[in-house]
């Protein structure tokens, strides 16, 4: 089988595997209790926290473990936005500021704060998926407080300029400072995809909050991370127990967290090396296609993406169809992200990039992993072409012919 | 997700192609998720007597289409233009509720058809 849906999910590394394991029967203690086996737990938990600290460059005590990342995510949007309700604002005086192509952990949230009552901008993105600085800068009025942007788009790719919106937002509150403006302006970022690749030192950034998944980065499922900077109010989501300075209940998932840190450790550790090896996979993989396939649309912007993603439009051959076949040939893709498969609506993110209704369907996303090899993509090159021209002889003529 | 036997008319689609001696064609798109099926049909003294298609859409419409063609062949006209999507989910050994829908692109293409053809021929 070839695995080319890392972006779904990746395997966990087997030296993180061997990290978890004492923690299931053996080191199985409540982090919470006052004993031995308590305290065990408890300082497993702590020493991950200071590995999740090493890896934002920030401080243990500005790291939240979470259950993953869409609660991180929630809790990052409603958590920033009821703190303001507590202090006396009222939503409808306050403005917000995303993206359009944001996961739908983020998407969703403020949509409902939307519905509440609060000013929401979704910003639009460029043909390649990324904003514009500019619009930015536009978007930002004086009762903006909080932005959310996403790192690197989970679709296509696409990786967006968090520093420069980091610089951005430290200017203005430089002017707010001068005008006597009280509002705080906090920058959030979801981080889940580009935590594999790129710096997620929250100073370099200027970031106040981010959000990291385990299972991304080669750890295990359920459980995730939130970068809270000090001194950023945050009301809780899930509420009835003490733990994370009651900013989060919920008995810690010690194997989990504790795979989560070793994962960012390597991840870290790896990153330049497997950045130029999945580079050159990413490189081959395209070009490929690209000389293979008659028209195929390359959606992911290399020079401004993760060396991981290869998204595709293969006009005239339905995506899910072009996944199953792939699959039984041994070829794992995507179609978009697995989030979306069960909801027929199109990808939110094509469509802010433009990509017109007729050829959407035809969208098949390739993840990269470290456990790819050269070998494996020949043979997608060899099997991808025939698929998707067995899809496009199966089309009525008028819409699709090659020979176009 | 799909039942064995959509899989397998995925797999292995059955009157899939054009058929050139065909007397009713008709083609139907869905706008709710973009597949759309072309359906050919060869009609003799009120009976289906040959059916093919031609669908660009996932596997769930690639299968209807095949099991619509298999299903309306040596049907009367009347007794086809009774062919309703429960019909063709009971056929496909169910469907996945997000997926109901494409059952319903099979039927109305058929039913395009035979009205082109019934309006010709009067």
């Amino acid at each position: 089988m070839i695995y080319l849906d890392h972006s779904a999910t990746t395997p966990v590394n087997e030296e993180v595997f061997r990290k978890m394991k004492p923690y299931f029967s053996e080191k199985f203690g409540n982090a919470s209790s006052i004993h031995s086996y308590g305290l065990e737990a408890f300082e497993a938990v702590e020493e991950t926290r200071k590995k999740v600290a090493d890896f934002l460059g920030a401080d243990p005590k500005e790291v939240l473990f979470t259950s993953g990342a869409t609660e991180s995510d929630n809790l990052a949007v409603f958590g920033v936005a009821e703190a303001q309700e507590k202090e006396g604002k009222k939503l409808s005086e306050l403005h917000f500021i995303t993206t359009s192509v944001e996961h739908p952990a983020i998407e969703e949230p403020f949509l409902k704060l939307k519905r509440k009552g609060a000013q929401v901008t979704f910003l639009p993105v460029q043909s390649n998926g990324i904003v514009d600085l500019k619009e930015v800068e536009k978007a930002i009025q004086d009762n903006t407080v909080f932005i959310s942007m996403v790192y690197v788009n989970s679709e296509v790719g696409a990786k967006q300029p968090i520093k420069e919106v980091g610089r951005l937002v430290k200017n203005v509150r430089e002017i707010r400072k001068k005008k006597n403006n009280l509002l705080p302006l906090l920058f959030h970022t979801d981080a889940v995809q580009a935590a594999n690749f790129f710096t997620c030192d929250v100073n370099e950034l200027g970031v106040d909050l981010m959000s990291l998944s385990g299972h991304k980065v080669y750890g295990p499922k359920g459980v995730g991370a939130l970068f809270v900077r000090r001194g950023v109010k945050l009301m809780p989501q899930q509420i009835g127990g003490h733990q994370e300075n009651n900013l989060r209940s919920g008995t810690y998932n010690v194997p989990a967290i504790v795979g989560m840190g070793e994962a960012l450790k390597i991840v870290k550790r790896d990153r330049a090396k497997n950045n130029v090896y999945l580079r050159s996979l990413q490189k081959k993989l395209i070009d490929g296609i690209l000389n293979k396939v008659p028209q195929a649309h390359l959606t992911t912007d290399v020079k401004n993406s993760s060396p991981a993603h290869v998204h595709f439009i293969f006009p005239g051959a339905e995506g899910e169809s072009v996944l199953m076949d792939l699959d039984l040939n041994g070829i794992c893709v995507s179609t978009g992200s697995a989030c979306a498969s069960s909801s027929l609506k199109s990808s939110s993110t094509l469509a802010a990039m433009g990509v017109s209704k007729e050829i959407v369907h035809g969208a098949i996303r390739m993840t990269l992993g470290l456990d790819n090899t050269e070998e494996q993509i020949d043979k997608v090159l060899e099997i991808l072409p025939k698929v998707v021209e067995k899809y496009r002889s199966m089309s009525p003529d008028d819409l699709f012919t090659s020979e176009k | 997700m799909y039942s064995k036997k959509v899989l397998d008319h995925f797999k292995n689609p059955r009157n899939q192609g054009k058929l050139e001696d065909a007397n009713a064609v008709a083609q139907k798109g869905n706008p709710v998720c973009g597949d759309v099926m072309k359906i050919y049909l060869k009609i003799e003294n009120g009976i289906i007597k040959d059916a093919k298609f031609e669908t660009l859409g996932c596997a769930a419409a690639i299968a209807v289409s095949s099991l619509l063609t298999e299903y309306i062949k040596g049907m009367t006209l009347e007794e086809a233009k009774k062919v309703t999507k429960d019909d063709i989910i009971r056929e496909a050994d169910g469907l996945p509720p997000a997926k109901v829908h494409c059952s319903m692109l099979g039927i109305d293409a058929a039913l395009t058809a035979l009205k082109n053809y019934e309006e010709r021929e009067k």
